[in-house]
Formats: C-alpha cells, sequence, structure tokens
C-alpha cells in the first residue's frame, strides 16, 4: 500500500516536471499564463486608472494595487486551458496511451498535470507579486498576506487546471480545448477581475456578484488593499474547494469514460 | 521593367493567393470564428466592465460603446492580420511556400496576394463588432464617419499581415505566433484605447503619443465620437498607415528574398 503510493508520488512527480518543462520549452504555452496577462495588466492599469476617482471605487493606493488579483487568477485561468491543451497533444500523439499501458494508477497521469498546473500557478503568483511590487504595489497584510495569496492562486490553478484536464480527457481534440480559451475571458468579465461589480453595467454587475471567480478574487485582493477579513478569505477557499471538486470529478468521470470506450 | 509592367505580371499571381485564401474562408467557415469571437468578446466585456469611466470629468463621451467599437474593430483586423502570418508560417513548415519561392511569380507579387487577402478578411469581424456595437448601443457615426473606420479597418489589417509575414519570414515557425498576436496586442491597445489621453496614466500618456496606432484609432474613432469626419483628425492617421504599411513591407520582402537566396 505504501510502496504503491510512493511509487504513483513519484510518477505524479514525473509528470509535474515534464508538464513544467514543457509550458517553458513552447511559447505557445507560456505566453497565455505570463505574456497575455502581464500586457493586459500594464493596458488596464495605464489606461483605466483614473477609475479610482470614481465615486463608489473602493480605497486603494492605486489601479495595480486593485488589479494584481485580476491578473493572477486570468494567469490561473489560462493555465488551466494551456494545461488542458498539453494534455489533449499527448492524447492526440498516442503518449496517455503508453501510459495508460503502465502498471500506474491511471489518475495519477492527470494528477501529473494537475501538479504542473499547480506549480506553474505558484509561479505566476509570485511573477505577479514581485511585477506589482516593483511597479509600486502595496500589499497592506504584508509577508502573511503573500502567502496567502500564493496558497489561494496555487490551489486555484489546480481548480481550473481541472477543467481542462476534463475537456482534453473527454474530447481527446487539442483544438476544442484551445476553442474554451475566449470563455476564459467570458468568465473573467462576468467577474469582479477588473472592477469593482457595484460599478459595472447590468446584466454583468448581478452576474459578478454571485460568480465564484469574484469570490477567488476578492479573496486574493484583500491582502494588497486592506487588511485580512476571514470573510472575504472563507468565501474564497470554499469556492476554490467548490470548482476543484466539480472539476476533479469530471475529470475522473472523463478519464473512466476514455478507458471504457477507448476514446 | 517599368512599373505598369511589373504590376501587370503579377497580377494573376496577386489574384490566384487572394481567392485561395477565399476558398480557405468559404470551405472551413469556422476558422473565421476565433478572430470573430475574441474581439467581440472583449468589447462586450470592456463596455460591461469600464462604462463608467465616462464618467470621469474630460472623458469626452458619454457612450463607452461608441468610444470602444474602432478598438475592436482595429483588435480584429489585427488577430486576422496576426493569423495570416501564421498561416505563412504553416506553409513554410510544410514546405508550400518554398514552392512558390521557386516560381517565376514576382515575389512583391506573392507579399501582396497575402496581404490584400488579410485586408479583405478584417472586414468580417469589422462588420459582425458594428452589428454588436448598434444591438447594445453604439450611436451611428455618419456614412463618412463609418467609411473612414472601415478605410482604417482594412489598413490595419494589411498592416498586421505585413507585421505577421516579416516574423513568419524570419523565424520560419509556427512558435512565432504568440509574437505575432502579442505584437499586435500591445499596437492596438497602448494607444488612447480604454480612455482620452488626458486621462491615461503618464507612462501610457508617453507610449501612445508616441505609438502611430494612436493616430490610426483615432481617425477611425472620430466619427462614433463627434458625428463628423475632419481632415485634421483623418491625416495624422493617413501618414502613420502608409509608414507603418512601408517600414512592415520592407521587412517582409528583404524576409522573403533572405530566405529565397
Amino acid at each position: 500500500m505504501l510502496s504503491s503510493l510512493r511509487q504513483n508520488a513519484r510518477v505524479v512527480a514525473a509528470l509535474g516536471r515534464r508538464s513544467i518543462r514543457q509550458t517553458f520549452r513552447r511559447p505557445q504555452l507560456m505566453a497565455p499564463i505570463i505574456i497575455f496577462p502581464t500586457l493586459l495588466l500594464a493596458v488596464q492599469t495605464g489606461g483605466a486608472g483614473e477609475a479610482v476617482n470614481l465615486p463608489g471605487f473602493p480605497e486603494v493606493n492605486g489601479f495595480l494595487d486593485f488589479m494584481l488579483a485580476g491578473a493572477m487568477i486570468q494567469s490561473c485561468l489560462l493555465a488551466g486551458n494551456s494545461g488542458g491543451i498539453a494534455l489533449a497533444v499527448d492524447i492526440e500523439m498516442g503518449f496517455t496511451d503508453r501510459l495508460l499501458a503502465a502498471p500506474i494508477s491511471r489518475f495519477a497521469m492527470v494528477l501529473g498535470r494537475l501538479a504542473g498546473t499547480a506549480a506553474l500557478g505558484a509561479f505566476s503568483a509570485v511573477y505577479y507579486i514581485v511585477l506589482g511590487l516593483a511597479f509600486g504595489a502595496q500589499i497592506e497584510e504584508g509577508v502573511i498576506g503573500i502567502v496567502l495569496m500564493i496558497v489561494f492562486v496555487t490551489l486555484s490553478a489546480v481548480a481550473f487546471g481541472g477543467i481542462g484536464a476534463a475537456i482534453a480527457l473527454r474530447s481527446g481534440s487539442a483544438s476544442v480545448v484551445q476553442g474554451l480559451f475566449p470563455l476564459v475571458f467570458v468568465i473573467l468579465f462576468l467577474s469582479s477581475a477588473f472592477f469593482p461589480y457595484e460599478l459595472m453595467q447590468e446584466p454583468a454587475a448581478t452576474i459578478a456578484e454571485y460568480n465564484p471567480v469574484s469570490f477567488i478574487v476578492e479573496g486574493v485582493r484583500d491582502p494588497v488593499i486592506s487588511t485580512l477579513t476571514g470573510a472575504d478569505a472563507a468565501k474564497a477557499f470554499v469556492s476554490i474547494l467548490g470548482i476543484m471538486a466539480v472539476s476533479l470529478g469530471l475529470s475522473a468521470g472523463a478519464l473512466r469514460h476514455r478507458l471504457r470506450t477507448g476514446g | 521593367m517599368s512599373t505598369a509592367a511589373a504590376i501587370q505580371a503579377g497580377w494573376p499571381t496577386v489574384t490566384a493567393l487572394v481567392k485561395r485564401s477565399a476558398n480557405e474562408l468559404l470551405r472551413v467557415p469556422g476558422a473565421a470564428i476565433p478572430g470573430v469571437l475574441a474581439p467581440t468578446i472583449f468589447f462586450i466585456g470592456l463596455t460591461s466592465v469600464f462604462a463608467e469611466l465616462t464618467e470621469l470629468r474630460g472623458f469626452g463621451t458619454d457612450n463607452y460603446q461608441s468610444f470602444l467599437i474602432p478598438v475592436s474593430m482595429l483588435q480584429g483586423a489585427g488577430f486576422t492580420g496576426a493569423a495570416t502570418g501564421v498561416n505563412l508560417a504553416r506553409d513554410i513548415e510544410q514546405g508550400w511556400f518554398d514552392r512558390l519561392l521557386a516560381s517565376p511569380a514576382p515575389r512583391p507579387a506573392l507579399l501582396a496576394g497575402l496581404v490584400f487577402s488579410a485586408s479583405v478578411r478584417a472586414l468580417v469581424p469589422a462588420v459582425v463588432l458594428l452589428g454588436v456595437a448598434f444591438a447594445i448601443g453604439a450611436d451611428w457615426p455618419g456614412f463618412l464617419g463609418l467609411l473612414v473606420t472601415l478605410f482604417a479597418v482594412m489598413a490595419m489589417g494589411t498592416v498586421a499581415a505585413l507585421y505577421g509575414c516579416a516574423l513568419a519570414l524570419r523565424f520560419r515557425t509556427q512558435a512565432a505566433a504568440p509574437l505575432m498576436q502579442a505584437g499586435m496586442f500591445v499596437g492596438v491597445l497602448m494607444t488612447t484605447s480604454y480612455a482620452p489621453k488626458n486621462l491615461l496614466q503618464p507612462w501610457l500618456q508617453t507610449v501612445a503619443e508616441i505609438n502611430p496606432v494612436t493616430q490610426v484609432l483615432e481617425m477611425a474613432r472620430q466619427g462614433f465620437v463627434t458625428g463628423g469626419v475632419t481632415w485634421g483628425e483623418t491625416w495624422p492617421g493617413l501618414v502613420a498607415l502608409a509608414a507603418l504599411i512601408a517600414v512592415f513591407a520592407a521587412l517582409a520582402l528583404r524576409g522573403m528574398n533572405r530566405m529565397a537566396d
């Protein structure tokens, strides 16, 4: 039992390392995680920075402080999508079939991919925190806030990565997973990732108020713009766990379906 | 060879490549969807999120849909043009473009064929975006205003295609796709895209002043924001477009000549 667990942990670690190397080697997979969210962060901070003067906008040191959490969650969502694309490419090229023939737990294959996505999530959290601090953002809650942000972003990457993995396993097609890329932006625009939902137009404002992604963004944002509140952190944590449970359940179901039907 | 003779010699090549591109669009209409979908989602999303910016003093218009629609149309043209670069990289990887280079077709005609196709294809997302914009409350820009915007869209599609082709000929791999898309993303958005110049952060004000696409955007936007077209708002955009086309055409032609050598 213990040796089997140890063996599967080794498989997960090896596949996770492979997944990270794959992402760093392929600009197509890296660009959505770092380049596009960074560019969008720069453009939105520079272009809509005066929004902090609007009546009803939360008290913040600057618009960058407000936007950092949105960039991190955008990066996580896109990391999940990129992970799904990479998994689908593995399926298309037959790499997954070889893993299925190996004497390892089937779900370790999915967990390996998600371990890589989690590492990318942690990397993107650190990257955006460093970027934000370099450009004048202030994290009100200090080191504890930074740790909490990294934890939330890493867990979010696993939760969103599970959705990408489920779609990749169900469809077996990289182009299908890639086609979902615009959906990431629909989810983001219908959340408080870029603006307080109270100042958004209807119906987006109402949807954003109840969108779980808003709760996650606000949990990541809270330590940056104010002293930590338990309520925001709890809502973020519950939302992440909820999405993770659903996405991992869907991945397990999709994997079972693939094993049963062979495709 | 005189210019007229050169155009006459290259024209069949240009039309053949335009037809090939049109065939791609007719046979695989789904291929056009990503180029339409992304700017449409951005347009609807950004107007839902940032519409309150018009409440800021000095914004200049109270209709954010009207303010933003030219940005999304230029973004659509940019993505369509970048896709031309990606397609060229695919043709280079598969060896199809080598066969074109080995043919007696003049190289400027090969480039013109790719670029004309992109400028026409740029109208596809533009028309869809216009329909969406009018449906959610953008103001009518006037007939002349609309013509100027559509001209800017086609010219921006040309610029983006030339930029994409220059990169495709330099790197000769589809892995350069993010560079093509990111270049257009930066080019179109690092302007007065979200707000007028007086409301941008100082660093972006400086970038927007240097970025020639700002002039193209202001030219395309004038009808939507003021309801009219003036020569003063138009000529800087025309100069910027001419300069961008000249620079990227020279780079793309140089890349083509190097590849053939």
